[in-house]
């Protein structure tokens, strides 16, 4: 390539290099206190609950020796339920954050724009209709979650598809599915209310081994397909034609990126059901924290996993009642929500 | 020492479902020099921008660059050649300048690669041959139109290609920054040789600027040449249907359009004075 029009040009060199490094080193700290966070809150929830365990021992059962009392306590009822948290709160802040910097709109989040529910109503329907379990339930959330992706980015498209439009059809279609969801679980032979409250909401209550695992090994084999992807899509934020003048393939790189983000989303749900509003909170809580212009992926999958953890561990102890995790994440999103459309009307924009 | 990559249209044709925009059109860049496209509205200026940056396929025919089919290349091999701003592109919110900036670095780097000197350079040289130095810091949203365009192209900058595409770069700008913007991209031109190609909306400032003039009209080219061939009476009436006078511009000695409407266009006969020195940015 040719010369510089000016000479070495070292005063803006510097000052662009230190806004870079700048940038670099605030990523750098917010990820690593977040990852602190995490491991904190992780270790937490395997210590405590009605009876405390010292950490000591709680290692001894991770290590897999037989302690009385902990190593069903810690071994069977936290340790899946802790994992799970985990990995569901990461896949849900991952998937979400996903669509709504491809989307470029913060209200277009999985949970918003009904694929959470897609994925809910078909594992409801799966779980109490058909009577299946394991891996059939995860395979029929995703292809419904899929289906609902489909069916709204059909629907909202007109000469491409414009975020407003999208995000409407989304929230109609999704309370179209959640009240399949209701019928179903009406329907449902016993009426179990903790399994009903799984799909409604999302909870942690009961999880098992059985319910966990797919979901680790989906985070772990999507996970770094997004996070491959993760430049071309900070290149989209840029708008379509930017990215494409920029040596993006805009249209498969969409599509990688809805098909994996869409299968996190629904094998999250399938174990855990459709934790309220996690996916829809991560992306703008970490974008706030790492600051504008860097790649959001791994703040908002840490974020995700932060706020499933503190969420089940304050609605399983700090009420006299025990609340699923979905109502707790629940209370702290619906505000949000309010926040962001009253803001995007004063501003007189479109969504 | 800039290689001169050669740019052409062969017998394309594009469109949009089932709307025909520009149908068998044969189109040659001139390397190393300016070339703007003008036409009235939607005549297919910026689809035929469109796909020469592979944004949109061709039904008939071909974009070649350097003899090759653009829509076939590896989409970071050709974007480390050709550039394009297109017309209103988004900047994230609260991003900084220079980050901004830094996104032109996409074609140079891999799926793992990272962030290098050679990135940092190519920044810092884009921000200053844009003036855009002193803004390093602050965030886009903040800027002036002006301030943002210099901005916007000096991410393109970064992309550090031979060829640069531009799809109206002066809309929404005042006259001062026009001719900014407009001087700003002919020292590129002059500096480091690059091919560049806009379409623009004003007919003067396309003939004060262009090497190479093309007029689109109906989907199909109608004059191309430098500008003192191209913008005739006759072309302007034929392309935008609209009567006028063309007179040698007293600034830059290229033609200068006065169009002749039905009120304030003197006496018979008479015709228009033009009296200002840049009439032009009116």
């Amino acid at each position: 390539m040719s010369a510089p029009v000016t000479s070495p040009p070292s005063a803006t060199l510097r000052a662009v290099v230190r806004g870079r490094s700048r940038r670099a080193a605030r990523r750098r700290l917010v990820v690593l206190v977040l990852l602190v966070l995490v491991v904190a809150g992780f270790a937490a929830s395997l210590m405590y609950g009605q009876t405390y365990y010292p950490p000591g021992e709680v290692l001894r059962v991770i290590g897999g020796e037989q302690v009385p009392g902990a190593s069903f306590t810690v071994g069977r009822l936290r340790l899946p339920r802790a994992v799970l948290a985990v990995v569901a709160g990461f896949s849900f802040g991952l998937a979400g954050v996903t669509f709504q910097t491809m989307l470029r709109n913060p209200l277009a989040s999985p949970d918003i724009i009904g694929i959470s529910a897609g994925a809910s109503a078909a594992a409801a329907i799966a779980i109490v209709t058909l009577s299946l379990s394991g891996t059939a339930v995860s395979v029929l959330a995703i292809g419904a979650g899929l289906g609902v992706a489909l069916l709204v980015y059909g629907l909202a498209f007109k000469d491409g598809v414009v975020g407003t439009r999208l995000i409407l059809i989304g929230i109609g279609i999704s309370a179209m599915l959640d009240s399949v969801t209701s019928y179903v679980l009406s329907r449902a032979a016993e009426w179990d209310l903790q399994e009903a409250m799984r799909w409604l909401t999302g909870s942690l209550n009961g999880t098992t081994w059985e319910e966990t695992v797919p979901a680790v090994v989906a985070l772990a084999v999507l996970a770094p397909v997004l996070l491959a992807c993760g430049r071309d899509l900070s290149a989209l934020r840029l708008g379509d034609d930017t990215a494409a003048a920029l040596g993006v393939r805009v249209e498969r790189t969409r599509i990688t990126l809805i098909v994996a983000a869409v299968g996190l989303i629904a094998f999250a749900t399938a174990a855990a059901g459709p934790i309220a509003f996690v996916a829809f909170l991560s992306g703008p809580i970490a974008a706030r924290l790492v600051g504008p212009g860097s790649s959001l992926l791994v703040p908002a999958g840490l974020v995700g996993a932060l706020l499933v953890l503190s969420a089940d561990f304050v609605g399983q102890f700090a009420f006299a009642h025990r609340y699923p995790v979905g109502v707790v994440t629940g209370v702290l999103g619906a505000p949000y929500l309010l926040y962001l459309i009253i803001r995007t009307h004063r501003s007189g924009g479109s969504l | 020492m800039t290689l001169t990559h050669r740019l052409a249209a062969e017998r394309l044709t594009l469109g949009y479902g089932d709307r025909v925009v520009i149908s068998s059109l044969d189109l040659a860049v001139p390397p190393g020099e300016i070339t703007v496209i003008v036409g009235a509205n939607a005549c297919g200026k910026s689809t035929l921008l469109r796909s020469m940056t592979r944004l949109l396929a061709p039904r008939e025919g071909r974009v070649v660059l350097d003899g090759k089919a653009v829509h076939r290349l590896p989409a970071k091999e050709l974007a480390r050649t050709l550039g394009l701003l297109p017309q209103s592109p988004v900047a994230p919110e609260g991003i900084t300048v220079s980050d901004l900036v830094g996104r032109g670095r996409h074609p140079h780097q891999g799926v793992f690669s990272r962030w290098n000197a050679e990135d940092d350079a190519a920044v810092a040289a884009a921000l200053d041959a844009t003036h855009t130095a002193e803004l390093a810091d602050r965030a886009v949203d903040e800027l002036s139109g002006g301030q943002r365009q210099r901005v916007w192209i000096a991410m393109a900058l970064a992309q550090q290609t031979d060829l640069l595409l531009l799809d109206e770069p002066t809309t929404f700008l005042d006259a001062s920054h026009q001719v900014e913007v407009l001087d700003l991209l002919t020292d590129l031109n002059h500096a480091r040789g690059t091919t560049i190609v806009m379409v623009l909306h004003d007919l003067n400032l396309a003939a004060r600027y262009a090497d190479h003039l093309i007029a689109v009209a109906d989907g199909a080219l109608h004059a191309a040449g430098a500008p003192r061939e191209v913008l005739t009476e006759t072309t302007v009436k034929a392309v935008f249907g609209l009567d006028s006078r063309v007179i040698e511009d007293p600034v830059s000695g290229r033609p200068l359009m006065l169009p002749i409407g039905r009120h304030h266009s003197g006496p018979p006969g008479g015709g228009p004075k033009a009296t200002g020195p840049d009439p032009a940015h009116g």
